[in-house]
C-alpha cells in the first residue's frame, strides 16, 4: 500500500467532526433551546379577538332602552396590500386620497404583519357595497363589531355612552386592549364590568403571508365571546319621554324617586341630547359639538349643579326643631310681612302663625325663628349649629348618595369651622347665618339630593340609597336583584305629619293650586325660589304624592323659572299624574301642560 | 460474460442500501414541505412529490444502465468528457440563460440543465484520470500544474457564470489530494486562510495581529523550545510597536493606527529573517514568510471584501458571523430555518404536522432548505438519523476507496465522498446557521432530477468501478 494510506483515517476523522459539530448544535438548538418553540408559534398564530355584544338595558317595565347594532370596521394588512384602484375605493368610504394613504402609512409605520384600522364603523350600506368589490383590495377585510343604538332619544345622561378605551385604561386594566369600547359615563360605567361581558379569541394558523389557513388545534383553544349581561333599570320609560317633552327648551332637572325602595323612576338634566348622536363615525364630530355648546348639554346638572335649595328646605329646619323639640306644632310666631326683621317675609298673610300654615305660606320670619331656636337650644351657637348640621346630613344632604353617579357633586353643607374661618371663632351666631334658615346662603344641593330629601319626608324619616339598576340578568337568564342601603333620619316619623300636613295645603290652598293641584291625587309639596345674580331666579319644587303611602317623590329645578310655582311646580305635579293616573285629566290640566311644553326659557336675560 | 454476471452480486449492496434509504426520506421530507390538502396523495404528478417519484424512478434507471456500462469506459473517456465539459461550459456563458443571477443553465424545450453539475463529475474523472498516470508524481512541480490547470479552468468558467455556489464546491479536491500525497501544510493554510478572513471581519486589526504575532511564535517555541527566545522576540515585537505609537503620539505625527501596526510587523519580520539567516534556521524563514503573508493579507480583506464580494455574499457573510442582524432581510430564510428546526423539538411535530414548512415560512424548502422539513417534523431524533446516515455512506464509501486496487478508482472514490461530504456540510451548516447561504443541494433529499440525477451518476459510476476492482483497467 501507499505511504499516504494513513491520511484515509484523518479524512474519517474530518468527517466525523463535522457530523458531531452539526449533532451538537441541532442538540442545543432542538432540545436545549426552547425559545424557537415560542417563535414558531408567534410565527403562525393569529389570534382574532371574538367581541361580545354589550348588555341589553330596559327600562322598569321591560321596554329595550339600548341594544346592539352591528357594525363593520374594515382593516388592513399592509404586507398583503398590492396596487388597486384607490379612487374607487374612496369613493366606496367617502374619504379622500390623502386620508387613504395617511391611514394607509400609518398602519404600515405599525406593523406590517399585523392588521390595522383604516376605517371605523362603515354603515351597513358602505359595507354592502364594499363586500362585493373586496376581492379587488388584498390585504383589505372588514371585522364587525358592535355599536349602541338607542331605543328611545331619552335618559342620554343616566345611559351615558360608550367610546374606545384610553391608554390609562389599558395600564389599569389588562382586559382591555387598543380599540376596545368601555362605558365613559352613567350606567354604561358604572356598570361597565357587567355590560362588557368577556371577549373571546380564536386561534387560526397563517401562512407566510400571513392569510388564513384554518382553526389551531381544531379550535380546542379559542373561546367564545361571554355575551354582556343585562341590565333593567328603575326608570319608568314613559315618565321619562314625558318629564323630557315638559322640559323641553328649559335648563333644569328633574329627579324622581319611588320612595319605598329608592328607585329612580325619572332622570332628567336638560337640555340633554340625543344618545345616537355619540355613536358611529360622526361621534368625534358631534361629541365636540356638544362640547362646544354654552347651553352644556353635556353637563349633567341632576347630580352635579349646584343649586340652593331655597323654601324647600324650610320642611327640613321645621323638622329639626320639632325633633328637637324647640317649637311644637302649636308653636306660632308673628310675621309683619315685607318689613320683617332680620328676615322679611314675601308677602302678607295672617298673624301669629303656626307650623303648617308657616309651611303653607313659606314663612320667613316662621323659619327664622324656628331656626333660631334650634342653633338657641345649646348653649354656644357653634355647638347648636353642629347639632343642626348633623340632622341635615342625617336627610342624604352634604354626601354623595349611591354608588352608580359619577361625576356627582356631594353639595355641601358647610361645617361650623367654615365660619370660625369666615368670622373668627365664638364671632358668629344664629343671627349671622340666617339665611340657612330659608334655605339660601352656604347650603348647596343637587336636584338627586332633593328628590332623595323628598323621600325622606315621603317614608317618613327614612331613605333607600337612590339607584337607577334594579336587577342584572346573565346571558343564561339568571337575575340577580340588586340590593341597597337604607339609611334612617334623625327625625322620627312622628314628626313628620304636621309638615306633611303643610305640605299638602301649599298645593290645596296656596296660589300654586293652579298649577299643581290635580283632583283625586293627595300631592305634598313645598315650592322654592332660588335667588340668581345672573338672571331669572330659579324655578324649584320638591314633592311626594299620594299622601298616604307615597308611590312617588320629585325634585325640579327649572333654571330662569322664576318662581317655584312658576314651572317646577306644574312640571312634577304633571309627572306625579301621568305617573299616578297614566294620564293627563282635566282640561286646566291639558292646557298647563301645553303651557309648560310650550315655555322656552333657554334665553337667560329674560325676566318674567 | 461470466464477469458481466458477477457484477450484480460484486455491487456493494450497503451503499445501495444507504443510497435508496437517503432518497426515499428525500421523497417523504418534499411530500412534507409542499403538502397541500387539495393533492394530498403523495402519486399526484401535479405536484413537486409527485414529480420528485418521476426522477427517482429515472435515476434507478439511469444507475442500471450505468452498471451495465464497463468501467474500462470511464478510464479511457474521463479526458474526452472533461473537455466536452469544460466547452459546455463555455457553451452556456455564451448560449445559456440567467435563472437567479447565475447564467448557467442550457435551456432546451422544457428541459433544463446545468453544465456545473457535470463539470464535478468531469473533474473528478479527469482528476483520478492524471493521478494515476505513470508519470504523475505530487511532488513534482509539473504534476502540480496540471492538477491546478484540471481545476483551475472549471472552476474559472463557473465563477464567470457567476455561481459561485458550485464553484466553491471544487475546493473539496484538495482534501482528495491531501489523500494522494498533498503536503498537510498546504490544507493548514488553506484553513488558515479561511480563519484570518473571518477574524480580520470580525475584529480590529490590532488584535487580530497580535493573535497573529503571538501564534507565530508559540509555533516557533514548539519547533525550538528555547523559552528565552521566544520571550526576546516577543519583546522585540511589543519595543517597536510602542515606540512608533509612542512617537507618532508625542510627535503628533497623525499616523493611522492600523500603518504603524503594518510597520512594526514588517520591521519585526525583517528583524527576526535577519536572525533566521545568520543562524540557518529555516523554519523560522517559513513561519516569518507565512506570518508577513497573513498579515498583509488582514489588510486586503477588507478590500476583497468590500470590492470582489457581491453586496448579497457579503450580507450573508456578515449575518453569519454575527456583525449584522436582519432577520428580517438577509438573515430571513436562516432565521425561519432555525425556527422551523429549533421547533422541533426532540422528538418532532411530527409527519405533516410542521406548522412552518407547511406554510411557506421557509423559502426553498423542498430544494435548498428540505432539512428544515426534517427538523421540524422528526425533530432531533430526525436529523442525527439524517447525518448519521450521510456519514455512515461518506465512511463506506472511503472504505470502498481504500480497496480499490487502481489509483484511477480510489481517486475517483475519494473525489465522490469528498463532493458529498462538501455539499451536506454547506447545506446542513446554512440550515442552523454555521455556513454563509450558498445555493447548493442537499444530495439525494433536495427536489429536483438534475440534482438527484447528477449525485446517482457520480456514486454509480464509483460503485461499478468498485464492482470491478478485481479486473485490471488497462491505460
Amino acid at each position: 500500500m501507499d505511504k499516504y494510506a494513513k491520511r484515509q483515517y484523518i479524512i474519517g476523522v474530518i468527517f466525523a467532526l463535522i457530523a458531531i459539530i452539526f449533532i451538537v448544535r441541532l442538540f442545543s438548538l432542538q432540545v436545549l433551546d426552547s425559545s424557537y418553540k415560542k417563535y414558531a408559534t408567534r410565527n403562525v398564530l393569529r389570534p382574532v379577538i371574538n367581541y361580545p355584544a354589550r348588555g341589553l338595558i330596559y327600562d322598569r317595565n321591560g321596554d329595550l332602552l339600548v341594544y346592539n347594532k352591528a357594525a363593520y370596521d374594515l382593516l388592513v394588512t399592509p404586507r398583503e396590500v398590492s396596487a388597486f384602484d384607490t379612487t374607487q375605493l374612496c369613493s366606496i368610504l367617502k374619504i379622500s386620497k390623502d386620508e387613504l394613504v395617511q391611514e394607509l402609512k400609518k398602519a404600515r409605520k405599525y406593523s406590517r404583519y399585523k392588521p390595522s384600522v383604516i376605517v371605523k364603523q362603515l354603515s351597513t350600506e358602505m359595507y354592502a357595497m364594499l363586500q362585493e368589490k373586496l376581492y379587488k383590495y388584498p390585504g383589505f377585510f372588514v371585522q364587525t363589531r358592535t355599536l349602541r343604538e338607542y331605543a328611545h332619544p331619552i335618559a342620554a345622561h343616566m345611559l351615558g355612552y360608550v367610546g374606545e378605551v384610553n391608554q390609562s385604561q389599558i395600564n389599569k386594566d389588562p382586559y382591555y386592549a387598543q380599540g376596545d369600547y368601555i362605558g365613559i359615563t352613567g350606567i354604561e360605567r358604572a356598570y361597565e364590568k357587567e355590560l362588557r361581558g368577556h371577549k373571546g379569541v380564536s386561534y387560526f394558523l397563517v401562512d407566510v403571508h400571513n392569510r388564513l389557513k384554518g382553526a389551531y388545534n381544531e379550535g380546542k383553544n379559542d373561546s367564545a365571546a361571554v355575551l354582556g349581561n343585562n341590565l333593567t333599570t328603575t326608570i319608568d320609560a314613559k315618565l321619562q319621554a314625558y318629564c323630557e317633552l315638559l322640559m323641553q327648551n328649559k335648563r333644569g332637572a328633574v329627579v324622581a324617586i319611588e320612595p319605598s325602595t329608592g328607585e329612580i323612576l325619572c332622570y332628567f338634566s336638560g337640555p340633554d341630547y340625543d344618545a345616537n348622536l355619540l355613536v358611529g363615525r360622526e361621534r368625534s364630530k358631534n361629541y365636540q359639538m356638544l362640547l362646544a355648546d354654552t347651553l352644556k348639554p353635556l353637563t349633567n346638572r341632576a347630580i352635579s349643579a349646584a343649586y340652593s335649595p331655597g323654601s324647600t328646605f324650610k320642611t327640613i329646619n321645621a323638622l329639626i326643631a320639632l325633633e328637637e323639640g324647640t317649637i311644637t306644632p302649636q308653636t306660632t310666631f308673628v310675621c309683619g310681612g315685607p318689613g320683617t326683621k332680620p328676615i322679611s317675609c314675601t308677602h302678607h298673610h295672617e298673624s301669629p302663625i303656626d307650623l303648617v300654615g308657616g309651611i303653607r305660606e313659606s314663612c320667613n320670619p316662621y323659619f327664622w325663628n324656628t331656626f333660631r331656636s334650634i342653633i338657641g337650644n345649646y348653649p354656644k351657637a357653634e355647638d347648636g349649629y353642629k347639632k343642626w348640621r348633623e340632622y341635615v346630613e342625617s336627610f342624604g344632604l352634604g354626601q354623595r348618595l349611591g354608588t352608580e353617579f359619577y361625576g356627582q357633586s356631594p353639595g355641601n353643607i358647610p361645617q361650623a369651622s367654615y365660619y370660625d374661618r369666615f368670622y373668627g371663632r365664638h364671632h358668629w351666631n344664629a343671627l349671622t347665618v340666617r339665611s340657612l334658615a330659608i334655605g339660601q346662603g352656604e347650603v348647596i344641593v343637587t336636584p338627586l339630593q332633593m328628590a332623595n330629601m323628598a323621600a325622606v319626608i315621603a317614608n317618613r324619616g327614612y331613605y333607600i340609597d337612590p339607584h337607577l339598576v334594579k336587577s342584572i340578568s346573565d346571558p343564561d337568564n339568571n337575575i340577580h336583584q340588586l340590593d341597597f342601603k337604607r339609611s334612617d333620619c334623625m327625625v322620627h316619623a312622628d314628626k313628620f305629619e304636621q309638615v306633611i300636613e303643610g305640605m299638602q295645603e301649599v298645593i290645596d290652598q296656596t296660589n300654586t293650586r293652579y298649577t299643581a293641584h290635580v283632583d283625586g291625587i293627595e300631592i305634598c309639596g313645598k315650592t322654592g325660589t332660588i335667588q340668581n345674580t345672573h338672571g331669572a331666579d330659579h324655578s324649584a319644587f320638591i314633592a311626594f304624592a299620594p299622601k298616604n303611602n307615597p308611590k312617588i317623590a320629585i325634585a325640579a329645578y327649572v333654571e330662569n323659572g322664576v318662581w317655584g310655582a312658576r314651572y317646577a311646580a306644574p312640571i312634577a305635579s304633571l309627572m306625579i299624574e301621568k305617573y299616578l293616573n297614566d294620564s293627563i285629566g282635566a282640561p286646566n290640566r291639558l292646557a298647563t301642560e301645553k303651557r309648560m311644553i310650550e315655555a322656552n326659557l333657554l334665553n337667560p336675560n329674560q325676566k318674567k | 460474460m461470466a464477469s458481466r454476471n458477477n457484477i450484480w452480486a460484486n455491487l456493494d449492496w450497503l451503499t445501495i442500501g444507504f443510497y435508496i434509504l437517503l432518497v426515499f426520506m428525500g421523497w417523504i421530507n418534499i411530500y412534507a414541505a409542499v403538502f397541500n390538502e387539495e393533492h394530498s396523495s403523495i402519486l399526484d404528478m401535479s405536484q413537486r412529490y409527485g414529480k420528485q417519484l418521476i426522477w427517482i424512478i429515472a435515476a434507478f434507471a439511469l444507475a442500471g444502465v450505468l452498471i451495465l456500462i464497463d468501467s474500462k469506459f470511464y478510464v479511457s473517456f474521463a479526458f474526452p468528457i472533461y473537455l466536452a465539459t469544460i466547452l459546455m461550459l463555455v457553451g452556456v456563458l455564451l448560449f445559456g440563460s440567467e435563472v437567479k443571477g447565475a447564467k448557467s443553465w442550457f435551456q432546451i424545450g422544457g428541459f433544463a440543465f446545468q453544465p456545473a453539475e457535470v463539470s464535478k463529475l468531469a473533474t473528478a474523472l479527469a482528476l483520478a484520470r492524471f493521478t494515476s498516470s505513470y508519470n504523475f508524481k505530487i511532488e513534482k512541480m509539473q504534476s502540480i500544474m496540471v492538477i491546478g490547470a484540471i481545476l483551475a479552468i472549471p472552476v474559472a468558467l463557473i465563477f464567470l457564470q457567476n455561481d459561485t455556489g458550485s464553484a466553491l464546491v471544487f475546493a473539496v479536491f484538495s482534501l482528495v489530494l491531501y489523500r494522494e500525497g498533498l503536503s498537510g501544510t498546504i490544507l493548514f493554510l488553506g484553513v488558515l486562510v479561511a480563519l484570518v478572513f473571518i477574524l480580520t471581519l470580525i475584529l480590529q486589526p490590532l488584535v487580530t495581529i497580535s493573535l497573529l504575532t503571538a501564534a507565530a511564535i508559540i509555533i516557533y517555541y514548539f519547533i525550538n523550545p528555547k523559552f528565552l527566545l521566544a520571550l526576546k522576540a516577543v519583546a522585540i515585537a511589543a519595543t517597536i510597536f510602542m515606540a512608533l505609537w509612542l512617537s507618532n503620539t508625542l510627535l503628533k505625527l497623525a499616523i493611522d493606527t492600523n500603518k504603524i501596526i503594518l510597520i512594526s510587523a514588517i520591521l519585526a519580520s525583517i528583524i527576526f529573517t535577519v536572525y533566521a539567516l545568520r543562524h540557518r534556521i529555516n523554519q523560522l524563514l517559513l513561519i516569518i514568510g507565512i506570518y508577513l503573508m497573513l498579515v498583509l493579507m488582514t489588510f486586503s480583506v477588507d478590500y476583497v471584501f468590500n470590492n470582489i464580494l457581491e453586496l448579497h455574499q457579503r450580507a450573508r457573510i456578515e449575518e453569519l458571523l454575527g456583525i449584522k442582524s436582519d432577520p428580517l432581510g438577509v438573515g430571513y430564510n436562516v432565521n425561519q430555518s432555525k425556527i422551523a428546526i429549533g421547533s422541533g423539538g426532540l422528538a418532532g411535530k411530527g409527519f405533516l404536522n410542521g406548522t412552518q414548512t407547511k406554510f411557506n415560512f421557509v423559502p426553498e424548502q423542498s430544494t435548498d432548505f428540505i432539512f428544515c422539513t426534517v427538523g421540524e417534523e422528526w425533530g432531533f431524533i430526525g436529523t442525527t438519523s439524517v447525518i448519521l446516515l450521510f456519514l455512515g455512506l461518506l465512511i463506506r464509501l472511503i472504505f470502498l476507496a481504500e480497496r480499490q486496487r487502481s489509483v484511477f478508482s480510489r481517486v475517483y472514490g475519494y473525489s465522490v465522498a469528498c463532493i458529498l461530504f462538501f455539499h451536506l456540510t454547506i447545506n446542513i451548516g446554512m440550515t442552523i446557521g454555521l455556513a454563509p447561504v450558498i445555493g447548493i443541494p442537499l444530495p439525494f433529499f433536495s427536489y429536483g432530477g438534475s440534482s438527484l440525477w447528477s449525485f446517482t451518476i457520480l456514486l454509480f459510476i464509483f460503485l461499478r468501478l468498485d464492482a470491478s476492482r478485481m479486473e485490471k483497467l488497462s491505460y
